[in-house]
């Protein structure tokens, strides 16, 4: 038996070919990621390992919970708590270690890196054992810093040059006095690294006098146990954690393996995606080579072999198409891990140095995959297999595949698909999260509803294109009537194509009702002209707001600032803002009482409001972080959003209770509104700041739309694969179709049609087939976007569903031409049939 | 080796072959199907091909209706030279010029008995005589079954809905390769009578190939072939005229 099926292999090879093709995508894709992610993954633990190296225990400041009115806070690391970590017996040294966002402009004048992973320390002493100085020397003082390697390489920059830069507002030009290598994981991903001697960086990360870690290093002998205990004896109880620097690469290798296993599974559900939309044409496929061979197998079972067996030989014939799959599949996918790995490089996103991991996990699942979903999907046909009776073999016609009643598959269908649409609908009236899974449940009966009905769509849908085809003569009126002949087949063509669409238009429609609505909240919360950040959002200095108001131009400013406080004993965020001009500068609707900030009267969100049971008129006691108590009075409530949350307090009330002053932004009214000139000069007047971005409502929502447009080209990226299968699943069809027709196409070639009209013929039949998915998945993707807002939407006032008209259009027209593409090569193989051998082949 | 003579017909010639050859392959697996064919079909006459399996038959068939290419020689279909045509203009002609019934019915399972006889002239985008049309369905008898599917068919009326698609274009000739081959003697015997009917009433020129005696008395004329060649020529055929034909040649095949 095993041979036969094996010869059955090697015989339709070429009609074999896409279902190969199809299961290999999917198994490149699975074996992909899992190379990918852990090449990644490991490289990443070596690196951050190395990291580590210096630090033998690590002492971090412990946290000193709030309590009644007092807010939370760390304990201070000082000076004086490292000069007694390195007293301790069995410490080497102890370095004192400061951090904190620095930005630093390259010769052009702009942010070097994205503003994320631009990063600033301290270089302990003369001679820091964590940064090995390659040229140059230490820092000191103001004036003067060192780079890292990379970033002088990447900049061109040299011992000598004056370098602009930020720490959280005022340019600082210091001079370049060394460069240093380090294995930091930061720098090796892409990252820039600024040092400053210890007192400066300090005072520009706004902690004078303190440390954010202490990294002792042991004795040689001393054990990083031992030394830990020794640490925690001569160190304060409480004021401090201790940690070895084993536990910390440890923790750190467990974050980035779990951050990796996050990457892992979403990709690997974007391969299970294709895998799923695979089977459709595995199934296609043998379903067509059994009703071929019906005469074949017939004969098999006249001479004796047993239904089992029969079944038997399909599924090896599944099983042998699966492996070489599986192996193809493998190694493609090892190939796609590299290639995404020099990609990174290209990206400036550099993967650290490492070997390619190929675990022997991937191989298994590589294998598992291929193997399992071809068997699967070929059971069914191998089923049928079976059932063909011996008597078959004797009967002189062409014996052709039963086509079953679709009755029972309709009902079937028109109930899962109404259940679908009952769950969904049930689950848009509940409550936000709630409603999540109930909807995912709906969905899945949805698509599985609609895919089992498809046979029956299939008719009244491709009816409906008919006044289009007629356009195409025979051609076209052939296509027509030959796409719904066989509606199982095009059912499971269309629906794997409908699979991939329905994902892209849902999330497409989710993802741009998603965008609009908070561009206009950022758009109608917002009065301001421009707002003033750290591009990367880091905290402001209050100096920026002062240079901001001086500038030419401007009217009016506020900033926006956090400070931490207690309420009744909680925690609240705070934000405190210039009482005499906000209202100019933010809209937000009231809801009770009246917009007015000023002295001790305050404003609050309808959220925070109903948290505390505050009434407009209320009164209420805040606790500030040094301890100092206001009663303030709560004149108005405004509406909850998503830019603007919680208690808003005038700057002149919070000022003398702030310590460390954050300005998370600063908004700007300027007398002339919006210009590029008035752009102009406020970037000057702050110095042409590589770390500061100044925005007007246009650049906001351009900049909420680049992030919607990256996210969602990634995803389109993912489920290309899908949809690419799904071709692969369109050529299939048509190939077979060419096959099975091949003498009607002789035929129709001896009448008169010429072979433009019989390529044309198929190729209008491949569209007919795509635009039916590309429809159906259009339908199914609009409702679930719909069905997904329902959910968004209470929780998000602007929101309201927009269907991208020119999009969906864009996505029928690339259907069109998908359906084209397929149909290149049978309509090729269709016009060159043999006329002759066509005729009498039967 | 006799031949008839030509000269005495007045009708005009339909198509014609003239040293027509079909040769396969090269060195020792060559085989010449055609050597040096000529024949004429002339107009409004009934010419059945005869010959044992492998003479050529079909072969001739399929080069003069333009189906296939030959070797050497020429064929024409009326005052077109059909070696000098690409398949495009090859597929116009017999579009346009000709006619065919196959063994196998040949009809679209997805059209309906009409639109399968207007077929070829969809494919042209040229719209039915009307009257003509009606003639050749009268004709074959099919006036009732015009909405049916092929599957709803016997195989005697498919066969017939071939005929008349292959009369519907009033083609200046009609090939049948083997068209009772598939059918029972009584609905091949209807299917043969249309064609000789469309000879003598409707002047078609008809040019069939069998390997059946009593088909081939249907004819005005029979042409026999053997290795290729033609080796005979009967006019006015009976099926025990032409039985009495083919044994000769067979004895005469056994003995040389």
């Amino acid at each position: 038996m095993f041979r036969t099926a094996l010869r059955n292999v090697l015989a339709h090879k070429a009609r074999l070919l896409m279902t190969v093709l199809a299961v290999m995508l999917g198994v490149a894709f699975v074996s992909g990621t899992l190379v990918f992610t852990n090449t990644l993954s490991a490289a990443l633990q070596k690196q951050s390992a190395k990291g580590y190296d210096h630090v033998d225990v690590a002492v971090s400041p412990a946290w000193k919970e709030a309590e009644g009115d007092r807010v939370g806070e760390t304990h201070r690391l000082t000076r004086e708590l490292v000069d007694d970590a390195a007293a301790v017996p069995g410490a080497e040294r102890a370095i004192g270690v400061v951090s904190g966002f620095t930005a630093i402009a390259g010769k052009d004048g702009k942010l070097i890196g994205d503003g994320f992973q631009s990063q600033g320390g301290n270089y302990w002493g003369d001679d820091d054992p964590r940064y090995p100085l390659a040229e140059g020397r230490a820092p000191k003082g103001e004036g003067e810093i060192i780079i890292d390697s990379e970033t002088a390489r990447r900049a061109g920059y040299e011992v000598g040059d004056t370098v602009r830069m930020s720490v959280d507002g005022p340019v600082l030009e210091p001079v370049i006095t060394g460069v240093f290598t380090t294995d930091d994981g930061n720098v090796a991903a892409g990252g820039s690294l600024t040092l400053f001697d210890t007192a400066t960086a300090q005072k520009l990360f706004g902690k004078p006098g303190v440390f954010d870690e202490i990294d002792v290093q042991a004795k040689a002998g001393v054990t990083e146990t031992e030394l830990r205990d020794q640490l925690e004896k001569a160190l304060p109880k409480g004021a401090v954690d201790t940690v070895t620097g084993k536990q910390l690469a440890d923790d750190q290798a467990e974050m980035i393996a779990s951050s990796m296993s996050g990457l892992k599974q979403g990709l690997l559900v974007f391969a299970g995606i294709s895998l799923f939309v695979g089977t459709f044409i595995i199934a296609n496929t043998f379903t067509m080579l059994v009703a071929q061979r019906t005469k074949e197998l017939a004969l098999l079972r006249a001479v004796g072999a047993s239904r089992r067996q029969v079944t038997r030989s399909v599924l090896i014939e599944a099983l042998v198409v699966g492996t070489v799959a599986a192996v193809t599949g493998l190694l493609a996918g090892i190939g796609i891990g590299v290639g995404l790995r020099s990609l990174m490089g290209v990206l400036d996103a550099p993967v650290p140095d490492g070997p390619l991991i190929v675990s022997p996990g991937t191989v298994a699942a590589a294998f598992a995959v291929g193997i399992l979903v071809t068997v699967l999907a070929a059971w069914l046909p191998g089923r049928r297999a079976a059932r063909i009776p011996p008597v078959a073999a004797m009967s002189a016609v062409h014996a052709k595949a039963t086509t079953k009643s679709l009755v029972l598959r309709n009902t079937l269908g028109a109930l899962l698909s109404a259940a679908g649409v009952a769950v969904v609908l049930t689950a848009t009236t509940m409550d936000g999260t709630d409603g999540q899974a109930p909807m995912g449940l709906g969905a899945v009966l949805l698509i599985i509803g609609v895919f089992v009905l498809t046979p029956l769509l299939s008719r009244p849908l491709i009816a409906a294109a008919s006044p289009v085809l007629r356009l195409f003569g025979v051609s076209g009126k052939l296509a027509r009537q030959n796409s719904v002949r066989n509606p199982r087949r095009t059912a499971a063509t269309a629906s794997a194509l409908m699979i991939g669409l329905t994902l892209i238009t849902g999330l497409t429609v989710t993802a741009g009702s998603l965008q609009q609505a908070i561009e206009k909240l950022a758009a109608s919360s917002i009065k301001a002209d421009y707002t003033v950040s750290m591009v990367n959002y880091n905290a402001l200095s209050p100096d920026v707001e002062k240079t901001v108001k001086d500038t030419e131009g401007v009217v009016a400013t506020s900033p926006m600032r956090n400070a931490v406080t207690r309420v009744d004993g909680e925690t609240e965020y705070v934000t405190g803002v210039d009482g005499s001009t906000v209202s100019g500068l933010l809209d937000l609707p009231v809801r009770h009482g009246a917009f007015e900030v000023a002295g001790t009267r305050v404003v609050a969100d309808e959220t925070t409001a109903a948290y505390y049971g505050w009434k407009a008129g209320d009164t209420f006691t805040l606790a500030f972080e040094d301890g100092a108590k206001e009663r303030l009075t709560l004149a108005g409530v405004y509406e909850s959003n998503e830019m603007v949350r919680g208690i808003l307090l005038d700057t002149a009330v919070l000022g003398p209770h702030d310590k460390d002053a954050a300005d998370m932004q600063v908004l700007v009214k300027t007398a002339d509104g919006t210009s590029d000139a008035v752009k102009d000069s406020l970037e000057k007047a702050l110095g042409s700041n590589p770390g500061i971005a100044v925005q007007d409502r246009k650049d906001i929502s351009d900049e909420i739309g680049q992030m919607f447009t990256i996210v969602l080209n990634m995803v389109y990226g993912l489920l290309a694969m899908a949809v690419i299968v799904a071709v692969l699943g369109v050529v299939n069809t048509l190939a077979m179709s060419v096959f099975e027709r091949s003498q009607e196409i002789g035929m129709l070639r001896a009448v008169g049609l010429d072979r433009r009209g019989v390529k044309r013929m198929v190729r209008l039949e491949s569209m007919v087939i795509s635009l039916f998915g590309a429809v159906l998945g259009l339908g199914l993707g609009v409702f679930f976007g719909w069905a997904a807002g329902e959910l968004i939407a209470p929780r998000m006032a602007t929101y309201e569903l927009v269907v991208p008209w020119d999009r969906m259009g864009l996505f029928l027209l690339l259907a069109a031409v998908v359906g084209v593409l397929a149909a290149l090569w049978p309509a090729r193989r269709a016009a060159r049939l043999n006329m002759l051998q066509a005729i009498k082949a039967e | 080796m006799t031949t008839a003579p030509l000269a005495d017909r007045t009708t005009a010639v339909a198509a014609r072959a003239t040293e027509l050859s079909k040769i396969y392959g090269q060195g020792e697996t060559r085989v010449v199907a055609l050597d040096r064919v000529s024949v004429d079909f002339r107009q409004a006459e009934f010419t059945a091909i005869m010959g044992p399996s492998g003479s050529g038959k079909s072969t001739l068939m399929h080069c003069v209706a333009g189906l296939d290419t030959f070797s050497s020689g020429s064929v024409r279909i009326g005052d077109t030279e059909l070696g000098a045509l690409k398949d495009k203009q090859l597929t116009r002609l017999r579009r346009d010029k000709i006619g065919f019934i196959f063994q196998a019915f040949n009809l679209l399972p997805t059209l309906n008995a009409l639109e399968n006889i207007t077929l070829p002239m969809d494919i042209a985008g040229r719209k039915p005589d009307k009257e003509w049309l009606d003639t050749v369905i009268r004709m074959v008898g099919l006036a009732d079954r015009l909405g049916h599917r092929p599957a709803q068919l016997s195989g005697g009326q498919q066969q017939r809905v071939a005929v008349a698609r292959a009369l519907a274009s009033r083609p200046d000739i009609v090939f049948g390769d083997e068209p009772t081959g598939n059918l029972d003697s009584r609905s091949g015997a209807e299917v043969l009578g249309f064609l000789r009917n469309s000879v003598r009433e409707l002047g078609q020129t008809v040019v069939m190939v069998t390997h059946d005696p009593v088909a081939a008395a249907y004819a005005d004329r029979v042409v026999f072939l053997a290795d290729g060649r033609i080796v005979d020529e009967l006019y006015g055929p009976t099926a025990d005229s032409v039985l009495d034909r083919m044994k000769r040649f067979d004895a005469k095949g056994r003995t040389s």
